[in-house]
């Protein structure tokens, strides 16, 4: 059974966002993606001060098995990537939640992540495909 | 649902991740991939290959039809046990199957095909048998485990059949021995040594459960897929198929010219082959920029595509991606390949990359 904490806000493509209380948000992959992945082998995080849109993919999660997009769940800037993810992209399997973060974004509009999935709304996306 | 082997239930109990492949449903892993891949290079890990198919082919025109129907010649399989690594070509000299061929004794070989092929291989065969003296009979009556690692062959010695045991563990690399129903193969998909068990799947549960008892580690198809990339191997549908042949496909070596006056199917499309302009070579490449490599990325030198990934991957052995590309005679080796659009810097080396847990390249 994989781990979905309640405080944390989702996306049907498997990110969560954590809103940090200052303005910015941290991203990164659900512990049900990191499972579905399998073993994660490398990581192409964003560049710092680049603008996204919401839903544009913006990093890269490689796993011996695949490689898949990350997206960012709201549209603004990307202020800082997790450059341990360069020599411990396995960092997402072991700890996807804390050390296995991916990047800081500022939002362009804060208010936005309300519209997000909650615990309980992303937890039934992940029994829907299973 | 796809087809199960005798030990599905055996890989549920063990918690597998269960994918789908060549219409089986078969274990990907049992947890972590890259574990089960060192388990191998280090100790001993084992793979459920049930879904493999043994063929015997046996008469008095077992030899003619064998030396016919492959372009590795069969007749170079005097000593009882041996085994040959195989190519079965169309007359387009694209392959049909590859395979591995042990000679059993006098007029009695057995084949041993890929899973997803079995079918047609069979079907293949018997249309080219026709109005010789042989019969050629599908084992789909037989489970194949396959254990690998330096410690293979000593984990597997207590659990074989007495009267098999001290044979089995006399035989030498790409030979085999048997009993009257237990056939042990000292050959493998991963560089490694060990064994391929083929037994009756009535035994198969046991044996797999008293492995696992011993410490062997059970793998999925995921650490198969990347030992037998370190080690060089090829992996039919995805490095040769029957539009590409084995001259494109590093496979020149299981070519038997000789004797010249053998006639085997594809001989005169692979003798136009070799020295055709569109002929590509088989390379390995080692990734020195950061990423993966990936099947159907394009290989790039001097700005322009020369060539493509084949298979890719990540080299838990290495900590990098490595991959086997066809690409055009003369490429540089310092070259590069096409990773979501970016030139990501790469070498051509010679496969193997790793054998017997040693790296064969420079890093």
């Amino acid at each position: 059974m994989s781990d979905a904490p309640a405080d944390l806000r989702y996306t049907k493509s498997h990110e969560w966002i954590r809103d940090n209380g200052d303005g910015t948000v941290t991203v990164g992959i659900t512990d049900h993606a990191q499972e579905a992945l399998g073993d994660i082998v490398f990581v192409e995080i964003p560049d710092q001060g680049r603008e996204v849109d919401a839903e544009e993919a913006c990093a890269v999660v490689e796993s011996v098995k695949a490689a898949s997009d990350i997206y960012s769940p709201l549209a603004g800037e990307v202020i800082e990537a997790n450059a341990l993810l360069n020599d411990s992209p396995d960092a997402i399997n072991n700890s996807p939640y804390d050390e296995g973060w991916i990047f800081r974004l500022a939002p362009n509009d804060m208010a936005a992540l309300s519209g997000l999935l909650d615990a309980a709304a992303y937890q039934q996306v992940v029994d829907d495909e299973t | 649902m796809g087809l199960r082997t005798p030990l599905f239930s055996e890989h549920e109990r063990l918690g597998a991740r269960i994918v789908p492949f060549g219409g089986w449903d078969m274990p990907l892993h049992y947890g972590s991939q890259i574990e089960e891949h060192h388990a191998v290079r280090r100790a001993a890990g084992m793979f459920d290959v049930s879904h493999m198919r043994p063929v015997d082919i046996e008469g008095p025109d077992a030899l003619p039809f064998l030396r016919h129907l492959l372009a590795n010649d069969a007749a170079k399989l005097t000593a009882p046990g041996k085994a040959l690594y195989a190519c079965m070509l169309n007359p387009q000299g694209g392959v049909v199957d590859d395979l591995i061929l042990y000679f059993r004794g006098p007029e009695r070989y057995r084949a041993v095909v890929n899973a997803g092929t079995a079918e047609k291989d069979i079907a293949w065969m018997q249309a080219r048998a026709e109005g010789r003296q042989l019969s050629i009979q599908s084992r789909d009556d037989l489970a194949m485990i396959a254990v690998q690692g330096p410690d293979a062959r000593t984990r597997v010695e207590p659990l074989l059949p007495d009267g098999l045991r001290a044979s089995a563990m006399q035989v030498g690399p790409f030979f085999a021995a048997e009993d009257a129903h237990w056939f042990v193969g000292r050959t493998g998909y991963t560089g490694e040594d060990g064994f391929e068990i083929m037994l009756p799947s009535a035994d198969a549960a046991a044996l797999w459960r008293a492995l696992v008892a011993a410490d062997v580690r059970p793998c999925g198809l995921g650490a198969r897929d990347t030992l037998r990339l370190e080690a060089g191997m090829n992996l039919y549908g995805q490095d040769m198929d029957e539009t590409v042949g084995p001259l494109d496909a590093g496979l020149g070596w299981t070519i038997a010219w000789q004797p010249e006056e053998r006639d085997f199917i594809g001989r005169e499309a692979l003798t136009a082959r070799r020295d055709h302009p569109d002929r590509r070579d088989f390379v390995g490449l080692l990734l020195t920029g950061r990423g993966v490599l990936r099947p159907h990325q394009s290989v790039l030198a001097d700005g322009r595509v020369v060539g493509e990934v084949t298979s890719g991957g990540f080299s838990p052995t290495l900590e990098r991606s490595i991959a086997f590309a066809r690409v055009e005679p003369g490429t540089p080796a310092d070259c590069a390949v096409d990773i979501r659009g970016k030139p990501v810097s790469a070498r051509i080396v010679k496969p193997p990359f790793v054998r017997h847990g040693r790296i064969c390249i420079e890093l």
